[in-house]
Order: structure tokens, then sequence, then C-alpha cells
């Protein structure tokens, strides 16, 4: 077995750090402490912290702090980011109307749509 | 050589971490071998209903269990916030034929011990303002709800771990090792694990595991959809349905809007094991939606996936032990309904696990009842 995929209980309690605070994820308010924590806890992959703080949930859709987050991951874990992974990408690139979506394969021929 | 433990769980979905938790326990720890991320399969896309109404008569009693004496001090117990809401669940109707399909469900419910009503279009405002005005009716059982599963999953995954269970992520079971004709463990693609008891909570790969041992099970997976929107004011705190079952939902506690819907072809799609969204399924559900709340038109999709269903033949899952192999219990086929009477099988897994019987009777949903009859 390799030895990285084990996971036991955290020794001891969270140990604060003095950069705690620092916000990775802006739209949903993560902080490095709130992923520092997740690790702790026995978190390993991008989409269990996602998951589990929201990192990455908000508005921009982590398009501005996963690779961010990733490196952040890493260099916690001493591994090389590639180890740590991305999250699942999801559909939509963009926030969509639901009545856009609603439409989606209808054609309305009297307002001349469809193709 | 392989290292030995009481207890092997195959999966680390909400099924394999709940009875991993309630293990620890009763003293025991066991070893779950998970074989991509925690919480990767149904147990982190589903819809987080927790609910009574509507249950198999078989699975009414956990879940009625679940939500009496399970859920509401979960949070605290597992330390985490797994955000479980008690608000109720309506499932609605608007035509005559949905109003007869919802009262004969309600009657013979009420029958089995479940508080539930049938509620007529102007209760049906008053429990829920937002709802158009073309619902006439409604189920409504008040004790129903809904949590948020990738919170609940992880929850139980770090109680466990603290508690003392092990964690294998990463890791395939690939085979059951039996010798003497009784479980002596598993072989993954990265090593061998012995244990006198196997537990098969693989989800959707349950059916394969099973097969390694001789056993099949009659289940099938099925692709099913979600999507979430943006932040929004918190409306309603209820578990949403439909009596035709083309969407269903709630509010999260973070404000977005979590629904599940379909087609109604998922059983007959073509399935490649991918967790793929179609095409038509998002346009499909927001369709069904909007006719129930119209003013949601403007309301942005920003995130959709899919995820699989275990669905077997008749509907409940397979729990307890095979009688063909000692050591070899299932824990499988939670079909669309595994989320809420999650905490319930972890707790009473554990207790047939660790004495042999469980105070809830698990017998009808044993394994033997898909044998050949005679
Ligand atoms: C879209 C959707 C909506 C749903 N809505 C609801 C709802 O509102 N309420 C409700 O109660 N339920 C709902 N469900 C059902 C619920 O999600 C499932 O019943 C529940 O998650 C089952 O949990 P599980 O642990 O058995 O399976 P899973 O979560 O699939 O976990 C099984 C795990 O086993 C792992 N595994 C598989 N094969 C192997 C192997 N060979 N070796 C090692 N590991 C393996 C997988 O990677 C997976 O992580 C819904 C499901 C979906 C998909």
């Amino acid at each position: 077995m390799a030895e990285s995929n084990r996971r036991k209980a955290p020794e001891g309690e969270y140990v604060p750090k003095a950069d705690d605070d620092l916000l990775i994820c802006r739209c949903e308010e993560v902080s490095q402490g709130d992923i520092r924590r997740a690790l702790h806890q026995g978190l390993r992959t991008m989409n269990e912290i996602k998951r589990e703080t929201r990192l990455g949930m908000g508005l921009c859709q982590g398009q501005t702090c996963t690779r961010i987050a990733r490196a952040f991951i890493a260099r916690e874990l001493g591994v090389a980011p590639g180890e740590v992974g991305l999250p699942t990408p999801r559909t939509p690139a963009r926030p969509v109307p639901m009545t856009v979506i609603a439409r989606d394969g209808i054609m309305d021929e009297a307002a001349g749509e469809g193709i | 050589m392989a290292e030995t433990n009481d207890v092997i769980i195959i999966g680390g979905g909400v099924i394999g971490c709940s009875i991993a938790y309630y293990l620890t326990k009763k003293g025991i720890k066991p070893l779950v071998i998970e074989k991509r991320e925690i919480g990767t399969g149904g147990s982190s896309r589903n819809g987080g209903g927790v609910r009574q109404s509507a249950r198999d008569p078989r699975e009414l009693p956990l879940a009625m269990h679940g939500v009496k004496n399970l859920w509401p001090g979960l949070s605290e117990e597992l330390g985490s916030d797994v955000e479980y809401c008690q608000g109720g669940n309506l499932r609605m109707g608007k035509t005559e034929a949905h109003i007869k399909f919802l009262t004969a469900m309600v009657e013979s419910q009420k029958k089995l011990g479940l508080e539930l009503e049938m509620v007529d279009g102007d209760r049906v405002k008053e429990i829920l303002p937002y709802a158009s005005d073309s619902i006439i009716g409604a189920s409504w059982c008040p004790t129903d709800g809904h949590g948020n599963p990738m919170l609940t999953t992880l929850a139980f995954y770090k109680k466990a771990l603290e508690k003392g269970a092990e964690f294998i992520v990463g890791e395939s079971v690939e085979d059951v090792i039996i010798r003497k004709g009784k479980v002596a463990g598993v072989r993954t693609d990265g090593g061998t694990y012995d244990a006198p008891l196997v537990i098969n909570a693989a989800g959707v790969g349950a059916r394969d595991i099973a097969r390694k041992v001789g056993l099949d099970i009659p289940m099938q997976p099925r692709l099913v959809e979600v999507i979430v929107t943006d932040q929004q004011p918190v409306l309603f705190d209820q578990m949403l349905g439909t009596a035709g079952s083309d969407f269903y939902g709630h509010q999260s506690k973070h404000g977005s809007f979590v629904f599940g819907g379909m087609t109604g072809w998922e059983d007959r799609e073509f399935y490649d094991h991918r967790q793929v969204t179609k095409s038509n399924t998002a346009p499909a559900t927001c369709r069904a939606i909007l006719d129930y709340f119209p003013w949601m038109e403007r309301t942005n999709v920003v995130r959709a996936w899919s995820g699989i269903l275990a669905v077997v033949a008749d509907g409940v899952p397979v729990m307890g032990p095979a009688e063909e192999l000692p050591g070899f219990y299932f824990a499988s086929c939670f079909c669309g309904h595994g989320y809420g009477i999650s905490p319930a099988v972890g707790e009473q897994m554990a207790e047939l696990v660790a004495e042999g019987r469980s105070t809830l009777p698990l017998d009808a949903f044993r394994f033997d009842r898909f044998l050949p009859k005679n």
C-alpha cells in the first residue's frame, strides 16, 4: 500500500497560526485557517475541502481562487500541487437564468426563434 | 504481510462513513477503503432530503427512528454542522389525478403511524407563500426536512477518524479473500488487508463487489441530476416535491436553491459509467420548477451535476449478513433515498456487527429475498 493513501486520527488539537485570517476564497470568505483546520481534521483533496468549506462555490465559481488554494494546500501538505488535484469542473461556465435554460431546445416560431 | 483488522468497510460514502462512526462507538475500529475520495459518489451529489413521507413501509421504521432520535442531535454529536433543518415536506399537486395519488399515499402512511395530512391550496399558501396559485393541494409531513449531504458525509468521516477508524483513500477493492469458506479480507490495487468481516458499502460498485464472491444483486445504475442556484434571501425551509416527481428540492442554509429533476427517461438512458450532465435534463428540471415558482425566472443556475443511483429491483436496500458466506455483510443499494436514513443505517448496522442483532429488525432487507423462489 502507498502509505500516503492512509488517513488516521489527527494528532492533538489544531494549533492556530498567525496568518489564519488571510482569505483564499473571497466569494465565500474561506480563510487559510479554514483550510488548515480541514486538513488537520483529515480532509485531503480539493473536492473534499470544497465540500467542507464552500471554497470556490461562490459567484466566480473558483475562477479566482482555485489555483491559489491548490498551491496553498500543496504547501501545507508538503506535496506537489499536481497531487492535490483540482475540483471537478461544473457546468454552466457562467451563471445562467433559469428561464434561459428552461427554453433550451424549445422553438417559439411566432417569435422567429429556433434553428 | 497483510495487516489485520476487525472489520473492513468497502466504500467511503455516507453509508460507509456512518457505519464506521457508529462502530467506533461500540469500540470497534474499522478500516474503510475508498477508491476515489470521501463522499465522491451519490453521497455528495444528492438532494439532501430527510424524508419519511412516501417511504416504502419496510424502510419507514428506519426513517422515523432517524428523524426522532438521531438527526436532531447529529450536528452536536459529530461536532460539525450538518445543516439539518426540520422544515417539513410539502409534496405538491396541480391536477385531480395528483391529489388522488397523494391522498392514497397519505392514507396508507397514516396507517403505519406517520403523522402526515392532505392540505388544500389555501393551506399550501400559508405554509409556502411563494408557491404558485396553480397548486391545488399537497401532502404535508411537518416532521420531514433536509440536511447538507456533503457536510453530513464528511462529519461522519471526521468523527470516525477521530475515534480511531482508519481510512485508505485512493485504492480500489478488487477482490474479497475467502479462506475455508469464510471471509478473510480484501485485495485492492495497492495491497492486501485481512479481516474476518467485510461490509459491502460500495454504492453503485456494490454489485461488482458482490459478484466477486458469487452473489448477484438485481441492481442497476441510474444517472440523475441536480442544479444549484446562486445565493438568495432565505425564503422557505421546507423540503419540496411534486406528485408528478418532475422536480424536488430545498433552499440550503447558504441561501442557494438545490433542485433535483429528471426527464422521465432516466431508466432508459444509455449508461457508460461517466457522471456527465445531459443536455435535456437541466431544461426539463427548470421548466418543472418555473411551473411551480414562476418568479424564479431570473434566478441564476450556477452549478449542475449528475450522480448515480444504485437502484435495486424492489426499491429497498440490501442490508445484513449474507448467509452464503460467513463474514460478508451488505449495506448496499440505497436507491434514491439512502441519505435520509444514513444515521439510522449506520447505527443499526453497527449493532448488528458488534452484537449480532439490531434494535430495529433488518430482516426485510436480507439478500436472500432475491434467491430464486421455489
Ligand atoms: C442526484 C441524487 C439525488 C438524491 N437525493 C436524495 C435525497 O434527497 N434524499 C435521500 O435520502 N437520498 C437521496 N439520494 C440517494 C443517496 O445519495 C444515496 O442513497 C446515498 O448517498 C448512498 O450512499 P452510499 O454510501 O451507499 O453510496 P456512495 O455515496 O455511492 O458511496 C459508495 C462509495 O464506494 C466507493 N467504491 C465503489 N466501489 C469501490 C471499490 N471497488 N473499492 C473501494 N471503494 C469503492 C465509491 O467511490 C463511493 O465513494 C440521491 C442520490 C442522487 C445521485
